[in-house]
């Protein structure tokens, strides 16, 4: 399927086609196919390795500060000299001190909780787009991107002046009085969730409404004739159909909140500890690589699960689209 | 190696964008300063003098520009950071030794702060003093005075003792999120070496500070300017400039929101920005040049008037604004200045222990 599309695109004009076929529709599929992986060489794997070779270093006070530095200075037989200074220490320590255990946890859980209520949020949305007049639902598709014309960051301190104690939604319950004092909402727990949910909610909508949207309705009416209540329509059919987009939706938001650091550094209280700010703890406070390149490689390993579920969700999703 | 040739095409790339259609003889200097730290007619007035174009380029935080220097061949000829990350940088072969024979305006330097400054870079071989200031507490006057009953603070007292500080709960306290400044304040209220790499030492500011913990809002470092000038919080301990700005701004808004600065009687952390050259600088001749500019008195006097730190030019002070110049907060009298402390950078295990209790302190775990 994604690959005729690729070649398609390789081959834009007609005339081309021809000499295409005759080459082999086979040569071309390989070379391009090519392409993808070579991203994934120079931009994932080799960097992954450095930082991995990294993780395997000690610190020094030098450029770049840890050592040893494999490089070709003293020969080939310098560069394989510095293996036999390699190790798992860095692996040891962050086993030795609950602090990296207990702040894995804690983004894991502040990721999960988050990305339910994302999906809580999300699926009406979704459901509503889906449901609209075709007419109206590209501008409604276009509401729910808007927000990414504007900078995250700015969006994200927008949400500080909105929920700092004399802010715009304390002001307005205070003027209306159903609340006396001040709702403190910035600077705790709550406001990370609002902030997570806010900033990923997009990415929980598309996928959901691409999944819905597809959806045949007259299933829904056939459950209807034969009796079946709306609530239960809806758990045993829609719901069960766009679990592929649940699927993709949780997944995209998870992955990323596990290691957000801008909206915790921002809305969330200090006592929030989080795995990117451990991570900017080791790398620039203590300026020690290679114990923040282990935890690295060790939060990688954490999202890799997820991310295996992710394309096993989307080999279920292509099998249903035919 | 890889990662060199990566770093090496990087910046490469990186000049390539700075340098307008590669006229040889152009003259150019890449400048990589703090954030709102100069008057920007500085620059322009440089350029039509010398001919050497400036490109300047900001940061905010030390340990970002550490990282950059850290990875090499960042391809700035002039960085500006914080003593005690000077000293370790020197360490690390991050700078080359500065030619004084170019840079005649030496001279117009203040023995005050250069002795200072040598505990971090011995003999002031590579770097040159920009800015200076302390680390103190800024407040919310009216809040403060509704608060304690008095709007003047001159005490770490009134931060360090909780019974105090637990009446400016309510109105928010901020800390610079920062434990090489709030470490050694803790060790000096306490009586201590500000300086202590000792275990014990550290365990007992530790144990101070989770007193006060429970009545401090956020550990933060650069939230609480904004937060100071829209009467967010009534306290903050922060860098003096900043409570300046904070100041300034509060000011501007209109709102009636007036900050105060103290640096406490028992002494505060004194910290100076640096001036240096990077190793593998590409424009050593123009760097030169810019930090000799830079030492001029008339236009040192500018920067200070604008951005509202003291610098460390002697020369400079007939051409500072009067009210700037009598501000015992930015110019100390000599009495407090005898009072000031300067702190050390931490070795690598000491850092350790003291960003594990610091993360003790902040999240309580």
């Amino acid at each position: 399927m994604s690959n005729i599309a690729v070649t398609d695109a390789a081959a834009p004009s007609t005339a081309a086609k021809p000499f295409l076929t005759r080459l082999g529709t086979g040569f071309v599929n390989r070379l391009v196919i090519i392409v993808p992986y070579l991203w994934l060489l120079f931009f994932f794997l080799i960097p992954f390795v450095i930082v991995f070779k990294i993780s395997l270093s000690q610190t020094a006070i030098a450029m770049p500060p840890y050592t040893p530095v494999l490089d070709f200075r003293d020969g080939i037989s310098g560069f394989f000299a510095g293996f036999r200074d390699l190790n798992f220490d860095n692996y040891v320590w962050l086993t030795q001190d609950a602090l990296y255990f207990k702040a894995y946890i804690t983004s894991v859980v502040i990721a999960a909780i988050s990305t339910v209520l994302t999906l809580i949020v999300g699926y009406p949305i979704a459901y509503g787009m889906a449901r609209a007049p075709a007419t109206i639902r590209p501008t409604l598709l276009m509401l729910v991107i808007l927000p990414f014309w504007t900078s995250f960051l700015i969006r994200v301190y927008a949400w500080i002046g909105i929920l700092k104690p004399e802010g715009l939604l304390n002001q307005l319950l205070l003027s209306l009085h159903i609340i006396n004092q001040p709702l403190v909402i910035l600077n705790t727990y709550t406001a990370i969730f609002i902030g997570i949910v806010y900033s990923y909610l997009p990415f929980m909508v598309l996928p959901l409404y691409s999944s819905l949207e597809k959806m045949d309705y007259s299933l829904i009416e056939a459950a209807k004739d034969l009796g079946c209540p709306p609530t239960s329509a809806f758990w045993k059919i829609t719901f069960p159909l766009s679990l592929p987009g649940v699927i993709a939706g949780a997944l995209l938001v998870f992955i990323p909140a596990v290691g957000e650091f801008v909206i915790p550094d921002l809305l969330g209280g200090s006592q929030t500890l989080m795995i990117g700010k451990t991570l900017w703890n080791e790398f620039f406070a203590n300026r020690d690589w290679p114990v923040s390149s282990a935890v690295a490689v060790i939060l990688l390993l954490l999202l890799t699960v997820p991310i295996m579920f992710f394309q096993q969700a989307q080999a279920k999703a292509q099998e249903q689209g035919k | 190696m890889i990662r060199k040739a990566l770093w090496l095409s990087a910046t490469s790339v990186f000049l390539a964008l700075l340098t307008p259609a590669g006229h040889a003889e152009d003259r150019v200097v890449n400048v990589f300063n703090w954030s709102d730290y100069i008057d920007s007619s500085i620059i322009d007035d440089f350029t039509k003098k010398t001919g050497i174009k400036v490109v300047y380029d900001t940061f905010d935080s030390n340990e970002i520009l550490e990282t950059k220097l850290l990875a090499g061949g960042s391809g700035y000829d002039v960085v500006v950071p914080s003593g005690n990350f000077l000293a370790r940088q020197i360490q690390a072969g991050v700078f080359q030794k500065l030619d004084k024979s170019k840079l005649p305006n030496l001279s117009n330097m203040w023995d005050t702060v250069s002795e200072r400054t040598a505990k971090y870079d011995p003999g002031n071989e590579y770097s040159v003093n920009y800015m200076w200031g302390t680390v103190g507490i800024g407040y919310n006057i009216k809040k403060v005075q509704a608060a304690l009953g008095t709007d003047k603070i001159d005490s770490w007292d009134t931060f360090f003792n909780p019974q105090s500080l637990a009446k400016l709960k309510d109105c928010g306290v901020y800390v610079l999120d920062s434990p090489s400044d709030i470490l050694p304040a803790t060790l000096k209220y306490l009586g201590l070496d500000p300086n202590s790499t000792a275990p014990d030492d550290i365990a007992k500011a530790e144990e101070a500070l989770l007193k006060i913990r429970p009545y401090i809002r956020k550990f933060h470092s650069s939230e609480y300017i904004n937060a100071l000038a829209n009467g967010d919080i009534c306290l903050a301990v922060g860098w003096s400039g900043d409570v300046f700005q904070a100041r300034n701004r509060a000011v501007e808004a209109k709102q009636g929101v007036e900050i105060g600065y103290s640096v406490p009687k028992e002494g505060a952390q004194m910290w100076f920005d640096q001036m240096a050259i990077p190793a593998d600088a590409p424009h050593v001749a123009e760097a030169l040049e810019f930090i000799n500019y830079m030492m001029t008195p008339e236009v040192i006097a500018k920067s200070s008037n604008y951005v509202l730190y003291a610098n460390g030019n002697k020369a400079s002070q007939q051409f500072v604004d009067k009210a700037l110049l009598d501000d015992p907060s930015v110019y100390p009298d000599a009495a407090t200045l005898e009072k000031l402390y300067t702190v050390q950078p931490y070795d690598p295990k000491t850092q350790r222990i003291v960003t594990r209790s610091w993360t003790k302190v902040v999240t309580g775990q």
